[in-house]
């Protein structure tokens, strides 16, 4: 299957949404009752009836419906008193996160209605085209007289509609194009289909021999099947991205003066608001600490991976996750000041800085638009010295060039590898967000990490579990068991990896800053920090420490790191193989970003930038000439995000970084890097082979025209065979990488890195 | 040449219909859940429906 299990580390928020689900809420024109929920984590076909089946067994709910490809339910019911809470409830009795959502309202919705018009309007034209096509086969074969212009007077018939109809979506680009005073691809195409209709509309009525109804019309066609695979492929990648980020629309629990408490979203938050945090939650908005103590892990704000305390007083930031008690936050001013501000001023910046970036077919398109007017015009022109003045074949050899130099395969050539390439990516994990971050991608030469949640998974890992007695480590688990802070739950995962059972201990608490205490056989125990049980710190090395005291005795220590994703060193290397620059850029503190650079081997590495120092450097890189590749997850990466050639981010990255991202992958591996950049190559690689088929293919049939040689025939051979020959091509990419890349794109545990696709590519 | 006068109509007929054929099913929300079609068939939906449930 797919990628979908592993969208896990981006959810944080409540499992159940505690919103008012009243908004979400559709009625239908026959009164009943409807409610969008997305499923991000629906991922096995097997969920499909019992999603159903359990819903449905809701009292008052009708229907219960799951879109497996979309991961989302619509639940419909009549009764207006029915509470739609239960619905979530239920999901998340099964094991489902859900979130409501309102399709018209998050883009979705138009995206389905131009996908719906766009395939109408292929199924209209490819009706026309077979009908036609097959009328003028008699034609062509010999049908004369009176017969003949039947056959085109009911050709007409079919192709005249069909062009008002399928037409539009190149009628009106090519409009808005002109009155903007520019040309794109659809003036000639638009042209071309138009006048080869009115000619020959021209010709039936003056029972010519020649008609292009059928060039016209199947001219449509091929177009519209471009545009279609076109549109696709962004509206996929666009739904996808629109469902990670629905999971993290967040909101806010809001604390009255008379004492009550309401949920409001995480926009309609004003200063002064005193804002309650529970453990494990992350905050909606920048403010003050009025009460409580926790610890805050900021990493995606800043890069620094060991959680720090916040008490009374203390500036935390939107973003934040707390992580061990609840807080009373007063919510500062917004506006300007806040650091998220600041940050999305940095990307606006960035995002303008960022140079134009002009795709190959766009380029192309500038040359070829122009130069296909001029051969007709040239030919018109010609024509008519020539002739001395004779309009109508002089007309007809002009009409003929631009139905010959239409660019069918040129609007497919590009489309449908992508579309192809879009495929192979998803299956692979990756999301791409428009075709032009495969072609940007394609040409990178210089790669920068970020650290924390980038090249590591942004979770502390127990290093040294094999030297602890399983006795330690049991109690350890038992008291970390209860806990939400990310060391206590290292802890827990080592001592399940090592299949011990945690001790049962009893009164634990946990104290925000120190650590864990409570009584294990009438003994008191504690699991925290060097200083809250009292040992002496030790030599500075800067990595997170917890110690077991038993009795007041210290039994253990408990060493963690941050962990590298498993394959993140042969990624690397593989990067580095290929001649790539890699970099690490990291906002996290110098010991640990060296660790992990030398551990990976890469020479380059910056330790404790700010954002503004991030982006900086990635201007100067691409001031210096370098096509740069920023991979990072924090909101501290946002601005480089943007600033970079094209950038790529982790599902589990924040909402900024995931939108300031052109690409996003999933899973704990590194390997999505490598295959998008494999995948990118191979794309442009098969695209300009294409363009160069498309291209060769017009400047055999342009003279043919010209000199005025162009049959209806000649005209439909070539035009199919280049378009047909166009989409051959480019599924020899979905070919060659299904071939190549069996990738699981999530690995489900961490363990010995799985690298199938690695091995593939180096044999 | 007059059985042109039939098979024509016939033959646009089938393809219309074809068209027709392919809008419904657009319209229908046939193509809304193309990976969830293909399981759903393997789906043992034997379950009692709440609507008629058994006696």
């Amino acid at each position: 299957m797919m990628t979908c299990c592993s969208v896990g580390p981006a959810i944080d928020a409540a499992t159940v949404f505690a919103g008012d689900l009243a908004p979400w809420v559709t009625t239908r024109p026959d009164g009943s009752r409807e409610l969008d929920l997305i499923i991000p984590r629906l991922c096995s076909p097997e969920s499909i009836p019992v999603i159903e089946g359990a819903l449905e067994g809701l009292p008052g709910l009708t229907s219960a419906r799951v879109n497996f490809t979309s991961k989302r339910v619509v639940a419909t019911w009549n009764e207006p008193s029915f509470n739609p809470a239960g619905i979530g409830e239920k999901l998340n009795e099964l094991g489902f996160i859900s979130r409501p959502f309102d399709p018209s309202h998050s883009g979705l919705k138009a995206d389905d209605a131009q996908s719906r018009l766009l395939l109408r309007a292929v199924a209209v034209s490819g009706f026309a085209a077979a009908n036609i096509m097959l009328l003028s086969v008699s034609v062509w074969s010999g049908a004369e007289g009176s017969t003949r212009d039947l056959f085109h007077w009911i050709s007409a018939g079919i192709a005249l509609p069909t062009v008002a109809y399928a037409g539009r979506p190149f009628f009106r680009s090519a409009v808005r194009a002109l009155s903007l005073g520019q040309f794109n691809m659809d003036v000639p195409i638009s042209l071309a289909v138009c006048l080869a209709a009115l000619m020959s509309l021209y010709e039936t009525f003056n029972h010519g021999e020649v008609a292009y109804f059928d060039a016209s019309v199947t001219l449509l066609f091929f177009l519209l099947t471009g545009r279609y695979l076109d549109h696709l492929m962004r509206a996929r990648a666009r739904s996808s991205v629109s469902q990670l980020l629905s999971l993290s629309a967040s909101s806010a629990m809001v604390e009255e003066a008379d004492g009550t408490t309401r949920i409001l979203a995480a926009t309609a938050l004003q200063p002064h608001m005193r804002m309650l945090v529970a453990a494990g939650e992350r905050l909606a908005a920048d403010g003050i600490v009025i009460s409580g103590t926790s610890e805050i892990d900021r990493s995606l704000l800043t890069g620094e991976s060991n959680p720090e305390l916040a008490a009374k007083g203390a500036v935390v930031h939107a973003g934040m996750l707390n992580l061990t008690g609840p807080l009373t936050v007063n919510v500062t001013a917004a506006g300007q000041d806040t650091f998220l501000a600041e940050i999305i001023r940095l990307m606006a910046s960035a995002e303008q800085s960022r140079s134009r970036f002009v795709q190959v077919a766009d380029r192309l398109a500038r040359i070829y638009s122009p130069a296909v007017h001029i051969l007709a015009a040239t030919t018109l022109a010609g024509w008519l010295i020539w002739t001395g003045g004779d309009w109508h074949s002089s007309l007809m050899a002009a009409i003929a060039v631009l139905i010959i130099t239409c660019p069918c395969a040129l609007g497919l050539a590009v489309p449908a590898v992508q579309a192809v390439a879009s495929g192979v990516l998803f299956r692979n994990g990756v999301m791409i967000k428009d075709g032009a971050a495969l072609e940007k991608l394609s040409g990178v030469d210089t790669v920068i990490f970020d650290k924390t949640g980038t090249l590591t998974l942004g979770r502390p890992r127990l290093t040294n579990s094999a030297s602890l007695s399983s006795m330690d480590l049991a109690l350890a688990a038992g008291l970390a068991r209860s806990s939400r802070h990310p060391l206590s739950r290292a802890v827990c995962e080592a001592a399940k990896s090592r299949e011990i059972a945690p001790a049962a201990v009893d009164d634990v608490q946990e104290i925000p800053g120190c650590g864990l205490s409570a009584s294990f056989q009438g003994e008191p125990v504690r699991l925290g920090s060097r200083h809250w049980c009292g040992i002496e710190e030790n030599d500075g090395q800067g990595l997170p420490e917890f110690v077991l005291m038993r009795n007041s005795k210290t039994a253990s220590i408990f060493a963690f790191e941050d962990e590298l994703r498993g394959d993140a060193a042969a990624v690397i290397a593989k990067l580095k193989a290929d001649g790539l620059r890699v970099e690490i850029l990291s906002g996290d503190r110098e010991i640990a970003v060296r660790r992990a650079a030398s551990t990976l081997g890469i020479e380059r590495w910056q330790a404790g930038a700010t954002p503004q120092q991030k982006l900086a450097y990635v201007e100067s890189l691409k001031a210096a000439g370098r096509r740069v590749l920023m991979v990072g997850d924090g909101l501290n990466d946002a601005p480089a995000l943007a600033a970079g050639l094209t950038s790529m981010a982790p599902s589990s990255a924040t909402d900024i970084g995931r939108t300031a991202a052109d690409t996003i992958f999933m899973g704990e591996s590194l390997q999505p890097v490598l295959v998008a950049r494999d995948v990118a190559i191979a794309t442009q690689r098969l695209s300009i082979q294409n363009f160069v088929l498309a291209v060769g293919y017009n400047c055999l049939a342009v003279p043919i025209a010209m000199l005025g040689f162009t049959s209806p025939l000649i005209a439909a051979v070539a035009m199919s065979t280049s378009s047909i020959i166009v989409i051959g091509n480019s599924l020899r990419l979905g070919l060659f990488f299904r071939k190549q890349t069996a990738v699981p794109a999530a690995r489900p545990q961490q363990g010995a890195p799985d690298l199938p696709y690695l091995e593939r590519r180096a044999a | 040449m007059t059985i042109l006068l039939f098979l024509i109509p016939a033959a646009l007929a089938l393809g219309a219909l074809g068209l027709a054929a392919f809008l419904w099913s657009l319209r229908s929300g046939q193509f809304d859940d193309l990976d969830g079609a293909a399981h759903r068939i393997l789906v043992d939906d034997d379950r009692p429906k709440r609507s008629n449930p058994p006696e």
